[in-house]
């Protein structure tokens, strides 16, 4: 009569894991979404062999087959590879690093056309008069190019890394794209799959009446939510393995810090977005209204807590408002352990931040919080 | 089973929201093993009567005893008295038949012994493995019923059991009900849209309109009730101008 199979707490958990995994669309953005995230961006941003530089070429011959710049033309033609209306310059270097340039002789108006849409970085207009660069100096990626190009068309290839005397390369591990993305996405499934796994399942719960249909049983309410974190707890952490383990085995992508201190940090995460979805949660019934609620909390912290890119390019004033953002604690310490080496001591505070956020809005919730 | 002449003993109560006046003033009294029916228009105040006598809402003025024990001092043990089916309760999808009955079974501390007794009392044993969202409207409606007497209730509050369902399964409900007051003396409250279940069903029909109690008893009783009406609808047209279900 007593078997652990008849209690309450047992069945609600078995319940809301069966119904997490029966669906494939939660597998699908749980597990292989994130992955193809991480494969994709990973690909797109972490470079293999060198920078890769493009340019637009732009001349006041229709036909786009001479060049009017004799310097530039002359220089082209002696150290690129021509191909169509194209050339394409390798630059090479082992303290520097390789790159290569891509110019492509075209219209201006296609010039710009490119720019816009990012194939190119700097647009340079070649005349009888000589060359004129033409690109946004807010963008750090353009402004290099302009450097090495104007550079190696004004005083030859032989310029490019000439001052390697200076030059140390550093050959440190966790310095890719990969390996600063990869943290920030397991923050990142965790904030998601929390949200709407459970902020989505008690409204929507709420709104079929099945809430109330519960709590009209001697079920105690706590075992509800109960079984619910944890069930989204232990899907959670499959999803982060998986991730992990594509990114080691495919990016290479290694824990140089302390595993104890990433699950301390994991479960954290966990209980901070799990109080949040209680919070969120707490009194609406209408999935519509729930769902906006959803993305307001989720999307601007997906935005500026340094998952894809680095939040500090926003401005300096907004900056310790992020830090404190449970994503951007998570991400931030998630990339401490992964890329530098961090261990207890150096993320405690973190854990413990998330922690108290975890434990006061579910707090909160619960006062808030509405059965029926 | 508890001794008392009343199974539910509803003493003038009055709920309102904000400025509305759901319920204003109601009493009402039901015998164990005693059938009722609840009938009135939307916003007459059924449901938050109702919902009163399950525990969910709490009478701003007035007194409900389930059993000779209000609410307030005797949730748990009240909650073991009563079975409920809500109209729109939607169950999980992706849970079967038999997982749902199997986890609302485990609020009450009961095994799987009596989770099967039930499939075989509301004839669904072939439907246990079938996941919730391929069930039929009746057969979502009958595992609704099945989890509601899942622990013997003393009182079962029933929103409008049989609505959508074609005559043979709606007859299978009725016969079900019947059968419990036979060998349980269940009582029943049972809020519905048609006259004959109703009358098939119930002993007495209590028609609310506007949050006050219109008429009571047999229906009969109620239809003689200002000169021999042919129906309900008729009678409440006489009472208030209005159809009893617009």
């Amino acid at each position: 009569m007593n078997k652990i199979t008849n209690h309450q707490l047992f069945r609600l958990i078995v319940a809301h894991f069966a119904e997490i995994i029966r669906e494939p669309a939660v597998i699908f953005w749980g597990v292989v979404f994130p992955i193809l995230m991480a494969w994709g961006l990973g690909i797109a941003f972490t470079q293999k062999g060198g920078a890769q530089v493009n340019l637009a070429i732009v001349t006041s011959d229709s036909n786009h087959k001479k060049l009017h710049d004799p310097k530039l033309f002359s220089f082209l033609e002696a150290n690129a590879v021509k191909k169509d209306s194209s050339f394409s310059l390798a630059l090479t270097n082992q303290k520097l690093g390789d790159t290569k340039l891509s110019y492509f002789v075209t219209s201006s108006s296609n010039a710009f056309k490119m720019l816009k849409k990012g194939e190119v970085s700097v647009i340079i207009e070649a005349d009888s008069t000589g060359s004129r660069y033409y690109f946004d100096p807010a963008n750090a990626e353009a402004k290099a190019a302009y450097r090495i190009a104007s550079n190696v068309s004004a005083y030859g290839i032989a310029s490019y890394g000439s001052n390697q005397q200076e030059i140390r390369p550093l050959s440190l591990s966790g310095t890719r794209y990969i390996d600063f993305l990869i943290p920030g996405l397991l923050g990142m499934g965790i904030m998601m799959a929390s949200c709407w796994g459970i902020s989505y399942t008690i409204i929507d719960r709420r709104s079929k009446k099945l809430l109330r249909r519960m709590v009209a049983t001697p079920m105690r309410k706590s075992n509800l939510l109960f079984a619910l974190i944890t069930a989204r707890f232990v899907m959670n952490l499959a999803e982060a393995l998986l991730l992990f383990l594509f990114a080691w085995l495919y990016f290479g992508v290694k824990i140089q810090g302390s595993w104890p201190a990433l699950i301390l940090l994991f479960i954290a995460g966990n209980i901070a977005f799990s109080g949040i979805s209680i919070l969120i949660s707490s009194r609406t019934a209408n999935s519509e209204v729930g769902n906006g609620i959803i993305n307001a909390i989720v999307t601007p912290m997906m935005v500026v807590s340094g998952v894809f890119f680095s939040y500090h390019n926003f401005p300096d004033w907004i900056i310790p408002a992020i830090q404190w953002l449970p994503l951007t604690l998570i991400a931030d310490s998630f990339r401490n352990i992964f890329n530098e080496g961090a261990g207890f001591t150096d993320v405690w505070r973190e854990a413990l931040a998330l922690t108290s956020m975890g434990i006061g809005s579910f707090a909160m919730g619960m006062k808030l919080f509405k059965w029926y | 089973m508890t001794e008392v002449p009343y199974i539910v003993e509803v003493r003038k109560v009055k709920k309102s929201f904000k400025e509305v006046q759901a319920v204003k003033g109601v009493s009402l009294t039901i015998k164990p093993g005693e059938f009722i029916a609840l009938l009135g228009p939307n916003g007459a105040g059924k449901t938050t009567l109702v919902e009163m006598i399950e525990g969910i809402q709490h009478p701003d003025q007035g007194e409900i005893f389930i059993a000779g024990k209000q609410w307030k001092s005797h949730r748990h043990e009240l909650h073991l008295l009563i079975g409920l089916s809500l109209q729109e309760t939607r169950f999980m999808d992706k849970l079967t038949a038999y997982e749902t009955m199997r986890l609302f079974a485990s609020f009450y501390k009961l095994n799987s012994n009596r989770v099967d007794e039930i499939f075989t009392l509301i004839g669904l044993d072939d439907k246990k493995k079938a996941f919730v969202d391929n069930l039929s409207g009746g057969q979502r409606q009958k595992l609704a019923l099945g989890v509601a007497l899942l622990n013997n209730p003393q009182i079962l509050l029933l929103d409008e059991p049989t609505t959508g369902l074609d005559p043979n399964a709606r007859r299978e409900i009725w016969n079900i009900l019947l059968d419990l007051r036979k060998r349980q003396n269940t009582s029943l409250i049972l809020t519905t849209h048609y006259m004959e279940e109703a009358e098939y069903l119930c002993d007495r029909i209590v028609i609310m309109d506007q949050g006050n109690i219109l008429a009571e008893g047999t229906l009969h009783e109620i239809l003689t009730l200002g000169g021999g009406h042919r129906s309900l609808d008729e009678l409440f047209i006489s009472l208030t101008g209005r159809h009893l279900y617009e």
